[in-house]
């Protein structure tokens, strides 16, 4: 039960208390770049779900199997990130074979994904905080929904400020940064949450 | 010591292997067939990706052509050059394309349009068009100082030596990133065979531009008054010319005042009637609206080169081929 108390507050705190673009200011390119409109942010947010879900297990895997067996910790970022770019490659050939709809949707944000430091991110994270294999699952799985999120919640932000009356130097990145840095503030307010 | 060295390449090089081999297994596995016509049209475009088609990029726009969604002659920088090949490539036959080019309607060079102040801030028309709008006195003119040149991704348009954008005809390919970067709103797209154009865009009124500008458009009505086929309207004073009606007579830059109608007088042509052909129809004779044309019937007509202008009216109605352009 204590176990399963903590994969909670994992789940709570790398959702919100610790959002990755929000808190930890990871992934910001995506962030900002596929932010316009909900139905891509939400794309965008199942692809790096499916990619960090993926990546936790597999850099797991590899960091105790291989690196920390053969004493080789130093090698962690570029072991990682070899990890994660060969599998967002297989991921886009499963996708475009399976279902050329969901690819369509995608469409280059998938490629993006090899280096979106958030994925390479909540690897390393996971391996800091001395996660077991659940645990690591729940982290990344946590951590993309916390993406999805933030994404998702400045997509309808922007659709609605798209419509509304915006002084001219304010237009178009400005404003988004400004609303991303009050988003920012917003999410500290959970800060605390959990001791 | 070896094997510090030996460990990290094995491994990571292990690694690659393992991953190299499992993506190259996939993608046999997972192989996605796509129409072998969409590498093919995608090989003879342009690969600028400029985006003029409406499309994202190049590959974007070869897919849409194979599935039918977007048309063969759709890529403007390519021209009929690149329409041809893809309609070859696609089995399809190719309409007439009327190349359009960007033109810069200013004619206001700093030796007919003076300056109300010297402008030193930085090289740019925006940054320039924000304080009083631009150091010329007249609010509509070219500024010259490349803001077009600047978004030109193909090296079409420089400043010439009076301070004005020229844009070179070779070279535009009708992408029309400096139509939309000109913050004068000064370029447009004309018919690449179109030798009149206005190349003036004040609003002012007639008194203003005159003071402002020595080849500004006054708003006179010259130019619709004499234009016999209705093809050039002042609106907001200033003269606009409809290509799709205008024959290059040139008749409206012939008597424009102010001479900011520009016309390509060097390569102006008239009519010729050949005696051997011409059967003295007369048809030719009614349909010349400046009376160009003497004759009488079942005798050979004559052009009179003096009043000729060159508006082709009398080819499109000579049934026997007897007229060309020299």
């Amino acid at each position: 039960m204590e176990y399963l108390g903590k994969l909670f507050m994992i789940l709570l705190s790398t959702l919100l208390v610790n959002n990755f673009v929000l808190s930890r200011f990871l992934g910001i390119c995506p962030f900002l770049g596929v932010s316009k409109k909900v139905s891509t942010a939400l794309g965008m947010g199942a692809a790096v779900t499916f990619v960090m879900a993926l990546a936790s297990l597999i850099t797991y895997i590899i960091q105790y199997a291989i690196l920390q067996a053969l004493g080789l910790e130093y090698l962690q970022t570029i072991a990682f990130i070899l990890v994660i770019a060969a599998l967002v490659q297989f991921v886009e050939m499963v996708i475009q074979k399976t279902s050329p709809t969901l690819y369509q949707a995608l469409g280059v944000y998938l490629p993006l994904i090899t280096t979106n430091c958030a994925v390479l991110g909540v690897a390393i994270i996971n391996i800091q905080e001395g996660y077991d294999l659940l645990q690591t699952l729940i982290n990344g799985t946590g951590a993309a929904l916390g993406f999805t999120l933030a994404l998702v919640l400045m997509a309808g932000i922007r659709e609605r400020l798209e419509l509304s009356d915006i002084p001219e130097p304010l237009k178009g990145f400005p404003i988004t940064l400004i609303t991303a840095g009050l988003m920012s503030v917003a999410f500290l307010g959970f800060q605390g949450l959990i001791k | 010591m070896i094997k510090e060295i030996l460990m990290p390449i094995l491994s990571l090089g292990g690694m690659s292997i393992v991953f190299g081999a499992g993506l190259a297994f996939a993608s046999q596995k997972f192989a996605v067939d796509s129409d072998p016509r969409e590498e093919e049209v995608r090989e003879v475009l342009p690969g600028v990706n400029c985006g003029a088609c409406g499309y994202p990029g190049c590959d974007g726009f070869a897919a849409a052509v194979v599935t039918g969604d977007a048309p063969v002659a759709g890529c403007p920088v390519g021209g009929a050059r690149v329409a041809q090949q893809i309609g070859d490539i696609m089995g399809l036959e190719v309409g007439d394309i009327n190349r359009r080019i960007a033109k810069v309607l200013c004619a206001g060079d700093c030796e007919k349009a003076p300056q109300k102040y010297h402008y030193q801030g930085i090289e740019d028309c925006v940054a320039a068009s924000l304080i009083a709008d631009g150091p010329k006195e007249c609010s509509y003119g070219c500024l010259g100082l490349g803001t077009c040149v600047n978004a030109c991704p193909f090296d079409a348009i420089y400043i010439n030596d009076k301070g004005i954008a020229v844009v070179d005809e070779d070279k535009c390919t009708s992408c029309e990133k400096c139509v939309a970067a000109c913050p004068k709103n000064l370029i447009e797209m004309v018919p690449v065979s179109s030798q009149v154009q206005v190349l003036c865009k004040s609003e002012d009124k007639g008194k203003d531009v005159k003071n402002s500008c020595k080849v500004g458009c006054i708003g006179c009505r010259i130019c619709e008054k004499v234009c016999k086929f209705d093809a050039i309207v002042v609106d907001n004073n200033v003269a606009r010319i409809d290509y799709d009606k205008c024959v290059n007579c040139m008749v409206c830059a012939e008597n424009c005042p102010t001479k900011s109608i520009y016309a390509d007088f060097d390569n102006r042509k008239i009519a010729f009637i050949e005696e051997d052909k011409c059967t003295g129809c007369t048809a030719c004779k009614r349909a010349c609206k400046f009376n160009a044309i003497e004759g009488n019937v079942k005798e050979v007509h004559i052009v009179i080169e003096d009043k000729c202008t060159g508006c082709q009216e009398c080819i499109k109605k000579c049934r026997f081929d007897a007229i060309i352009m020299k």
